[in-house]
């Protein structure tokens, strides 16, 4: 299998740090493009006026909590069946940064539901979904740290982040399926996406960045903590040595 | 069987034993997920049958008129099928507009009018620049929503 090639940590670590430059300064040039292409170039919403800016910043971050969740439900998988030792790390590695992308989400959605819709929150399908996903993610944090044992922790988030993966289907969905406050998804839809290329591409742009500050973050993630396990396994040689 | 077929398959049954349980609570649960009742609703729906509910629907056109006090609103909202008188005194979305979505929480009076404590508005998926809304318009390719629904 193929995931065997990176069950080696020392192989994980070289690949790594060969990609891990690479990323940063293409992050930074994303992030920077989209941010000016979405602030300054693209043109107010017919409708929302220069408010539909806030977008930019909240819709790849709504992708990014589900994208984070559903890599934590495969590296859970792969853990819980294949045993495979990197697949805990980067699902322990995940949560905080999926969890900070979710509250991200929520915060710009309120900003920009009170302008556009009159109301910072509403219990709609939509918003009480990605709550809920938030809390997951909370959870999975907290159980991944509440054994004495490392191993049985992360055997019992694995678990929790697959029963949780249910939710990620209904978020997606949940504007399709039941009438809610929020509006229906403007990109990854049936019969194209329904929003203008010059306000589509800086969207895009952004998304693209997002996603690669997480692996940049996933990586600097998993390093530090092999780096870590590498320097406990040296203290007790050394306590043993004495 | 290996050990490890033996837990792929007991992940994959385990997850869709539990996809087809959180099918059965949704779908049990429908009537009570949905955030609001569309004029059609309320005199088809048990559930939205009570006095007090949210009611959505588009602001039917040419419906809007305002009271000489200045704050109190009138309109129809619809669904195209049926609609339903709302009355209104408070500060209104910037998206308020005839033709535009509203989700609006309050009572029905004696008099059969719904009385709103709140309305909200409700957009739907299509962005543009208003150049590209007002040469749609012109050309008369514009879909309203109106029509979309």
């Amino acid at each position: 299998m193929i995931l065997d090639r990176f069950a080696n940590p020392a192989r994980f670590l070289r690949l790594a740090n060969a990609i891990l430059p690479w990323c940063v300064g293409a992050t930074t040039i994303m992030l920077a493009a989209g941010l000016y292409l979405g602030l300054f170039v693209a043109p107010p919403d017919y409708q929302q006026g220069d408010s539909v800016r806030i977008m930019y910043v909240h819709v790849p971050a709504a992708w990014m909590a589900m994208f984070v969740y559903t890599n934590i439900a495969i590296a859970s998988a792969v853990s819980l069946i294949w045993r495979h030792p990197l697949a805990d790390l980067a699902a322990n590695a995940s949560a905080p940064i999926g969890a900070a992308f979710t509250f991200l989400a929520l915060v710009t959605g309120s900003l920009w539901g009170k302008p556009m819709w009159g109301t910072w929150w509403v219990w709609d399908a939509r918003l009480t979904s990605v709550l809920i996903l938030f809390f997951l993610y909370l959870g999975h944090m907290a159980i991944t740290s509440a054994f004495d044992n490392p191993a049985r922790g992360a055997k019992a988030a694995a678990v929790l982040a697959l029963v949780g993966f249910v939710n990620v289907p209904i978020i997606k969905f949940s504007v399709d399926w039941w009438n809610t406050l929020h509006q229906p998804a403007s990109v990854f839809r049936m019969g194209g996406p329904s929003i203008h290329p010059d306000m589509l591409w800086p969207l895009l742009a952004m998304g693209l960045g997002y996603t690669l500050f997480y692996v940049v973050l996933l990586l600097l993630r998993i390093k530090s903590e092999l780096i870590g396990a590498r320097l406990r396994a040296l203290d007790s040689l050394r306590q043993d040595a004495a | 069987m290996t050990r490890k077929r033996r837990r792929l398959y007991m992940v994959l049954a385990g997850m869709a034993t539990l996809g087809v349980a959180a099918a059965l609570i949704l779908t049990a649960f429908q009537d009570n997920i949905v955030l609001f009742c569309s004029p059609s609703d309320i005199q088809s729906k048990a559930s939205c049958a009570k006095r007090d509910i949210r009611l959505g629907g588009l602001v039917e056109e040419e419906s809007v008129t305002r009271d000489a006090d200045g704050i109190t609103i009138s309109f129809r909202v619809t669904d195209l099928s049926n609609s339903v008188p709302v009355t209104y005194k408070g500060i209104l979305p910037d998206l308020f507009r005839e033709g535009q979505g509203v989700v609006t929480e309050g009572t029905v009076n004696a008099q059969g009018i719904f009385v709103a404590r709140e309305v909200l508005a409700k957009h739907d998926e299509t962005y543009m620049p208003k150049e590209v809304a007002d040469a749609l318009k012109q050309s008369g390719q514009w879909r309203d929503e109106t029509e979309a629904q």
